[in-house]
């Protein structure tokens, strides 16, 4: 471990948990992501809201190195992650949780060899002390009775609480949730955000795209609204939902509150 | 909805392929008696023919049968019972070889980054060679050209072994673009979930998307392998004596053809069970399939 460099450990707790500078990302002609400045603390929630399209998905999956970046910078508790040459990619990744839109379990294990590949593949842990993390983690989000059953076999919420719980066997210090619900039917939505909710209130630094804005203003510290690539605007939720300074802002919230959403 | 398993799913009626359907009695007697009509449209066709004496003398005399089919050592005809179990060995050897040789290229070829990039062109090479090549061609060139290389123990096998090899370098090429279009089927976003979890993207693919690749071209790989157990046959034209080698030995000695026949049903009784358990395995996948869609 003294070879390679530990992000986690490497950081004095006062340097920003999350720390993205002009962030800059093109898929072919389509520049998704046009210059984002973002900073999260340790035990911050975040939430990101935009329309589709906004660029929030593309934005997490670039704090989790998941897409290469034009430009700009992504600092992971003091580390700049694209720059270093050096830094091993993988074990940045063990240490940021992402929660993906569509699940994403592996179709041919079922819910405990999902939850304990990573802990066993990546981190070297034994079967039996894997094993025993995975059930504490099911046990908590009501899922133990489920550890046999293979994914297609799950409601889509039990599935989207998999999900959380396999990124969460890494132990992760972030958690990157990637409209989480959007996948779920209406009632399957409430079990997820409870999960969410006590991730939240166990101090886990989290930034959560989303599309439930009744749940962001409930959760978040911090509140983001992206369009077009940029944060327009960047404030608590008790400020950015009652009066936004922005004019894109304002426009963005009286469409969902047309639509009932708000 | 969604959150029952349905169990109906599972244990719903089958509607594949299969020979056999469960139906009511009236089909069960229209079925029976379509199928006499057409056996019998057919054997008077055969005992009808002007030649038809001929040919059952030529082709399906019992007597030669036999006698091809157990051999003569003092006569110098090898059986073709014997001969089988060369074709049961090429093929049971091939078919490990291509497995993992396939794989292999298929993995090279599937490979990402610029250090890779000559072992890419390698396997394109060696694809486009051996897949565009004639089988026969290869083992004819396989066969002759290697000892004739003189290299020390390559070029002192038996020609069975040279056939092998040969069907090996054909069938892998096949094989490797099914390995490949079995990966390609896997969804990207698979990857990424693993990737994000910190596994290496050697540790992903080997626990990730090679299990589920694999499973989606088992149906396609089995059909591949019913090919190669008749295929084992054209090892003859170098001299191995193989079913298909022992028959026409036979024939070209007695004058008399039956011996091909022989031959014939020894491969319908190797591939017959392979293609009723490829028609079973693909079943099974489609409901499974079916089952997981429904939820």
């Amino acid at each position: 471990m003294s070879e390679t460099r530990d992000v986690s450990t490497a950081a004095p707790p006062a340097i920003p948990a999350v720390r993205v500078e002009a962030l800059h990302k093109s898929f072919g002609p389509n520049e998704v992501l046009r210059g984002i400045d973002l900073g999260v603390d340790s035990h911050e929630v975040v939430c990101l809201i935009g329309a589709s399209g906004s660029g929030k998905s593309t934005l997490l999956r670039c704090i989790d190195l998941l897409e290469p970046i034009d430009s700009g910078r992504v600092v992971l508790w003091g580390n700049d992650v694209f720059s270093d040459p050096k830094l091993d990619q993988n074990l940045v990744r063990r240490q940021i949780g992402i929660v993906f839109q569509s699940f994403n379990l592996f179709p041919h294990m079922n819910v405990l060899a999902n939850v304990t590949l990573a802990p066993m593949k990546a981190l070297g842990a034994g079967r039996a002390d894997a094993e025993d993390e995975a059930r504490t983690l099911l046990g908590r989000f009501g899922l133990l009775e489920k550890e046999r059953d293979y994914p297609d076999r799950l409601s889509g919420g039990q599935q989207q609480r998999v999900a959380i719980v396999r990124a969460l066997a890494m132990r992760p210090r972030v958690m990157l949730l990637d409209e989480v619900t959007s996948a779920l039917d209406p009632e399957l939505v409430a079990e997820v955000l409870d999960v969410i909710r006590e991730l939240a209130g166990s101090g886990m630094t989290m930034v959560i795209a989303t599309h439930e804005m009744g749940f962001a203003r409930d959760i978040a510290n911090r509140v983001c609204f992206l369009e077009d690539g940029l944060i327009v605007e960047d404030a608590p939720p008790s400020e950015l939902f009652r009066a936004p300074a922005d004019e894109r802002t304002q426009r963005f919230l009286r469409r969902i509150i047309d639509a009932g959403r708000l | 909805m969604g959150v029952q398993p349905l169990a109906g799913a599972i244990g719903a009626p089958d509607r594949g392929p299969r020979l056999f359907r469960a139906g009511d009695r009236r089909s069960t007697v229209i079925s029976t008696v379509s199928t006499v009509a057409f056996v019998g449209v057919l054997a008077a066709i055969f005992f009808l023919a002007p030649g038809s004496g001929v040919v059952r003398h030529d082709f399906f005399s019992g007597t030669h049968m036999w006698r091809a089919f157990i051999g003569n050592n003092r006569e110098g005809l090898p059986g073709i019972g014997t001969a089988i179990l060369l074709n049961i060995k090429m093929f049971l050897a091939a078919e490990v070889l291509i497995l993992l040789l396939a794989l292999v290229i298929a993995l090279v070829r599937q490979s990402s980054g610029p250090v890779m990039f000559p072992l890419r062109v390698v396997g394109t090479i060696y694809v486009d060679l051996f897949r565009g090549v004639p089988l026969l061609l290869v083992v004819y060139m396989i066969g002759n050209g290697v000892p004739a290389l003189n290299i020390h123990f390559l070029s002192t096998q038996l020609p069975p072994v040279y056939g092998t090899a040969a069907l090996v370098l054909s069938y892998s090429a096949y094989d490797s673009e099914v390995y490949r279009a079995g990966l390609n089927s896997v969804h990207r976003s698979q990857t990424m979930a693993a990737r994000s979890l910190g596994l290496s993207g050697w540790t992903s693919m080997r626990y990730v998307v090679l299990p589920q690749a694999v499973r989606n071209i088992v149906p396609p790989l089995l059909n591949d392998f019913i090919s190669l157990q008749k295929d084992t046959a054209l090892v003859g034209v170098i001299g191995a004596i193989e079913a298909n080698q022992a028959a026409t030995i036979y024939a070209d000695n007695q004058f008399n053809y039956s011996s091909y026949v022989v031959a014939a049903i020894l491969f319908l009784i190797l591939t017959i069970p392979l293609a009723r358990f490829t028609d079973h395995v693909i079943r099974r996948d489609r409901d499974r399939r079916l089952a997981g869609a429904l939820v």
